[in-house]
């Protein structure tokens, strides 16, 4: 399966990712430059060329981080966004450029995703209220003090635990030692990846009996934080045309950008459901692509925790309704199996610099399609899938293939 | 004199019997425990408040062994679903939080427990669910 180049199609033309890593020598900027000139390089365009600029840096959300770029890289004042959509951010990044150019606003734009974290350790939980100390209600819920703890848990290791324990309460197959071979897996798949924060093996042992974070996710089943930033330049269907061969050859059409947010259902105001808008997401993304789960090559899903990563087999139906767990436990999403998953390492592995992730993903699809993935590559890969999620919730679904020859 | 008390949240009602009160969409039935605007189901801007059954079944949970200072782990997060089909979270207590003694779909049953007093004296209660 590969694409032909029609006028209203939108192409990622080039792309780049710096190692996810701990940088203390380089700042944010740093690295998104880097990333920004690296895939106009790649895309063998220049920063002349790009009619408008969308830039996802969470953290930094209200830092002019888009701007900013372009004080180090060039500054054309052609239009930026700088977007915030929780981890699936870079993703949105993605969609406001692809977004651009579908309207006919613009013919190249440029996507950038990055973050600098270094080693923020646990997210989420632990707001306190004020340190004199009076039980008075306040806010929407009336609270007389900090609920994380006593209400349940706000850690992102927890909430993502429950979201995997409700699919084993639903589904068989699916228990402690399911979640921790999805860990086991992406770690294994990270050695190959340059590219990754981490780069180690582990055993199933080393696994389960790594420190308890939240059960059943241990240390080793959850995403590290880290620096790093990603950068893709899309491309009209018009404008790739016109360019020469060697540069269409290495074109990766975009057959499907979609993004959804959490549609109501009964459980979602006490937890999170990350499952039907990735459901959602999916299914307009198949349909508007033409291809179903079993055209997939690969796949490389937002595994912030273990349990994440299971729960997203059945929600991208990469296996049968319920079977996520005989699905990890037959190899289906080992690199060698059915539909190779996250063959990159993972957020698990290769980390998670939040603003970075849904461009890096992008990247990864990308560099197998055009058959310059490395000791990584999936060979003869001709369509890939990124999806992303973030808690709120926002989710985004890109469907790659690779150009015609 | 007896202690002052003071629920955790405003949808905990402690007398006469502990119990939560939810808000009901009056269109469409959805609940929610937080102040609402209008139903994310719906949109219609009418609510009553309704009694939510105390007992249930344990839907999901997770055990947290690293939390935020200040906050004691162990402890068991839970994802609980009333007999009357009313979403909750809050912990499992008086229960080892252990995957040996923590199962899903477990009968549970609501229950109240101080979790600490302020400077003037007032005794904050917070709800759980113990196994049933």
């Amino acid at each position: 399966m590969t694409a032909q180049i029609s006028p209203d199609s939108v192409w990622v033309l080039g792309a780049h990712m710096n190692r996810f890593a701990r940088y203390a020598d380089r700042d944010l900027i740093d690295l998104a430059s880097e990333s920004a000139m690296s895939a106009l390089a790649d895309g063998e365009v220049t920063v002349d060329d790009v009619d408008v600029l969308a830039c996802g840096a969470l953290f930094q959300a209200s830092g002019a981080v888009g701007q900013r770029i372009q004080k180090q890289i060039g500054q054309t004042g052609v239009p930026v966004y700088n977007v915030a959509n929780a981890c699936a951010t870079g993703a949105t990044a993605i969609r406001t450029v692809i977004m651009a150019i579908k309207s006919g606003e613009a013919q190249i734009g440029l996507a950038v995703g990055a973050e600098q974290m270094g080693k923020m350790g646990l997210l989420g939980g632990g707001a306190t209220k004020k340190e004199k100390k009076v039980f008075e209600p306040s806010g929407r819920y009336g609270a007389v003090t900090g609920v994380d703890g006593h209400l349940g848990t706000e850690t992102m290791p927890g909430v993502f635990a429950q979201a995997g324990m409700a699919y084993a309460h639903d589904h068989d197959g699916v228990g402690f030692e399911q979640f921790a071979r999805v860990a086991y897996k992406n770690h294994l798949h990270s050695t190959l990846n340059p590219l990754a924060q981490y780069q180690k093996e582990f055993s199933m042992d080393e696994i389960m009996e790594s420190p308890m974070m939240s059960y059943p996710n241990t240390l080793l089943m959850c995403c590290p934080t880290g620096d790093g930033a990603a950068a893709v330049v899309l491309v009209s269907g018009e404008r790739l045309a016109s360019m020469p061969a060697h540069v269409r050859k290495r074109a990766v059409k975009v057959s499907a950008s979609v993004l959804t947010s959490d549609p109501f259902t009964e459980d979602c105001q006490v937890q999170p459901d990350v499952n039907t808008l990735t459901r959602n997401a999916a299914s307009q993304a198949y349909e508007a692509a033409g291809v179903g789960p079993e055209d997939l090559d690969l796949v490389e899903l937002h595994d912030c925790f273990a349990t994440a990563e299971l729960i997203h087999y059945d929600n991208l139906r990469l296996c049968s309704p319920g079977g996520a767990g005989a699905f990890i436990d037959s190899g289906g999403p080992f690199r060698d199996g059915t539909t190779p998953v996250n063959v990159s390492g993972g957020l698990i592995s290769k980390g998670h610099p939040i603003g970075a992730t849904g461009v890096a993903n992008v990247y990864e699809i990308t560099t197998h399609l055009r058959g310059e993935a490395g000791d990584r590559q999936v060979e003869g890969a001709t369509v890939g899938l990124a999806h992303v999620i973030g808690l709120a919730s926002a989710c985004g679904v890109h469907i790659l293939e690779k150009a015609a020859a | 004199m007896a202690t002052a008390r003071v629920p955790l949240v405003d949808y905990l009602v402690l007398e006469p019997e502990p119990h939560l009160v939810a808000n009901e969409c009056t269109n469409c039935g959805a609940r929610f425990f937080d102040r609402r605007n209008a139903c994310a189901r719906c949109g219609s801007t009418d609510f009553k408040p309704v009694p939510v059954a105390g007992a249930g079944e344990l839907r999901a949970f997770t055990i947290v062994h690293r939390a935020a200072p200040g906050i004691p782990v162990p402890f068991v997060s839970a994802i609980v679903k009333t007999d009357d089909g009313t979403w909750v979270r809050s912990n499992v207590v008086n229960c080892d939080p252990t995957p040996e003694a923590v199962e899903l779909g477990m009968r549970v049953r609501l229950t109240t427990h101080p979790i600490g007093t302020d400077d003037d004296g007032t005794e904050a209660v917070a709800f759980g669910y113990e196994p049933a």
